[in-house]
């Protein structure tokens, strides 16, 4: 389904931000990334849907090559691909409806888009979504009046719409308190899983990790140094992967400090 | 310490500025002065018109008062179309300026050469004073208001162009990043992940900008270019001070009123 194949990335010349990393993704798994800060995770993940050009190697995905693809045909291949943010980069001043439907802009032409006049299975399609990540009723609210939690549903939703062949997930709750961060994994997981739809997920989170991932890579200085199963990852495996720490339940407990992704106290409702 | 004693083992002076920074600081000042000076003896103003000022106000104000109400009838019509020149200038504006601010925004221009285009473009606008357009315009059009209302027009684009640019520049790129990644073409990312962010400032510039249109247009009429402008001009010459404070009076009066209207409708933008 997904192959990278010896994919480097390097901002500055002769320090690689990614360095020739390979993997393949064959069936529809649910793929951790873990690693350090700067250890080219999001690099990873960006050079895959080129929002990052790669400096060499490949990303395959259903055969086809996109690393090598022109702008449309990168445009054409973006839209089977599904990516959701950190902070959530929604349209802040655009109701939840018009961001959830920006999924489907590769589809309908710009007049269309310009009306807001989308095809009825998109409509419907979004209604459905909507749903599905438990903001029902929520179509006509302004983005910028969620709570960070719903964001990040509304951020799945729009990433589901494209009904895309892979999601590329981008530390999806490390703007999220403890609680929120869980609801939010367990929807993306099972929408995941019951559509079948591979999905590669940085996360910083190592607890958060283990307990929703079906396979665990581990990255450092740019390079996969780690690809097993979350019951793999043992002490051992994490202080190969982040270096010298104490890894006991105990110490590994206390989840990140929560972040409010909340914009305004009133509007703090149902999480 | 609330007893006078330093603490051991730490600073007890801290100064914000070096000596040097001092220096420098001091040195800009004295810079300042010195221009000042320089430009009042340059321009050799003749102190003798001074001393017997407060004497011409004194007789101007006394000739403005009372303002000549009757003259109104007069002026209505005239002060009608300068707002309507103000208004259309501002719509014509708009729609120059809109496209032109995402040529001369560094995040949404398609080159650098797109880019010195719209740059050079805001740029020879704001560049000429609106009566100096209104001068060319009236040597193209013929004296009237149309020659007002492309006045205003070329002098506002550069106005608007540059702040709806800066807008653009200042945008959040996460939508943007997240728009483009689900295959949209650059003009759709343009209208669905820039276009939102910079509607507010679009439409605040736009209201601000008819606000200041107004009160140029109130002197376009001193070059032909209609309006009030004409009927002012006209009175000056005539020396005939009751009409100029009545229309002083009522220019006064539109501008609070659309200082007023502006204020809220940017208010309600958000």
């Amino acid at each position: 389904m997904l192959k990278i194949e010896a994919l480097s990335k390097s901002y500055t010349a002769g320090i690689p931000a990614l360095d020739n990393v390979s993997f393949e993704v064959a069936e529809p798994q649910v793929v951790a990334i873990i690693g350090p800060s700067g250890a080219g995770k999001s690099t990873l993940i960006r050079c895959i849907n080129r929002l990052v050009e790669p400096s060499s190697g490949s990303a395959i995905l259903n055969g086809e090559n996109v690393t090598t693809l022109n702008s449309a045909g990168l445009r054409k291949a973006r839209r089977r691909m599904g990516m959701i943010f950190q902070e959530y980069n929604l349209v802040e001043r655009l109701t939840v409806m018009e961001n959830v439907l920006s999924g489907r802009l590769g589809y309908v032409s710009f007049w269309r888009a310009w009306r807001r006049n989308y095809p009825a299975e998109d409509i419907s399609h979004a209604f459905n979504l909507l749903e599905r990540v438990g903001l029902t009723g929520f179509q006509d609210q302004r983005a910028d009046a969620l709570s960070g939690g719903q964001r990040q549903r509304v951020g799945i939703a729009r990433a589901l719409m494209q009904k895309p062949d892979l999601l590329l997930v981008d530390e999806p709750t490390a703007s999220l308190d403890p609680k929120t961060s869980r609801q939010v994994m367990r929807i993306l997981v099972e929408l995941a899983h019951e559509l079948n739809t591979p999905t590669l997920l940085n996360i910083h989170d190592v607890p958060l990790a283990k307990s929703f991932a079906d396979r665990v890579l581990g990255m450092q200085d740019g390079k996969l140094i780690f690809d097993g199963t979350p019951d793999e990852l043992t002490e051992d495996a994490l202080t190969f992967i982040y270096g010298e720490e104490d890894w006991s339940p105990e110490a590994t407990a206390g989840s990140p400090e929560p972040e409010e992704g909340i914009s305004s106290p009133e509007k703090a409702t149902a999480v | 310490m609330t007893d006078g004693t330093a603490e051991a083992g730490y600073p007890d002076i801290w100064k914000r500025f070096s000596p040097r920074q001092t220096l420098v600081r001091y040195l800009w000042f004295l810079g300042i002065v010195f221009v000042a000076v320089w430009s009042v003896r340059h321009l050799d103003i003749p102190w003798f018109y001074f001393l017997d000022a407060h004497v011409q106000v004194a007789d101007l104000a006394v000739r403005m008062i009372p303002p000549d109400w009757s003259y109104f009838d007069v002026i209505a019509q005239p002060l009608i179309e300068t707002i309507h020149i103000a208004t259309l200038g501002t719509i014509v504006t708009f729609f120059i300026a809109f496209p032109l601010a995402f040529l001369a925004a560094r995040n949404t221009t398609p080159n650098l050469a797109t880019w010195f285009i719209g740059r050079f473009i805001l740029v020879a606008s704001r560049s000429v004073n609106t009566v100096v357009w209104a001068l060319l315009f009236v040597a193209i059009f013929g004296p009237g208001p149309v020659a007002g209302i492309w006045a205003v027009a070329f002098r506002s684009i550069g106005f608007m162009g540059k702040l709806i640019a800066e807008a653009i520049e200042e945008i959040d790129e996460g939508p943007v990043e997240a728009i483009a990644s689900t295959g949209a073409s650059r003009l759709k990312v343009l209208l669905v992940g820039v276009l939102p962010q910079v509607l507010p400032v679009i439409y605040g510039t736009s209201i601000y900008r008819w606000d200041i249109n107004i009160r140029e247009s109130t002197v376009l009429g001193f070059v032909g270019a209609g309006g009030i402008g004409i009927q002012l001009y006209a009175s000056i010459n005539q020396f005939a001070w009751d009409e100029v404070s009545l229309m002083l009076l009522t220019i006064f009066g539109v501008v609070v009123i659309s200082e007023y209207v502006s204020a809220i409708v940017r208010q309600k933008i958000t």
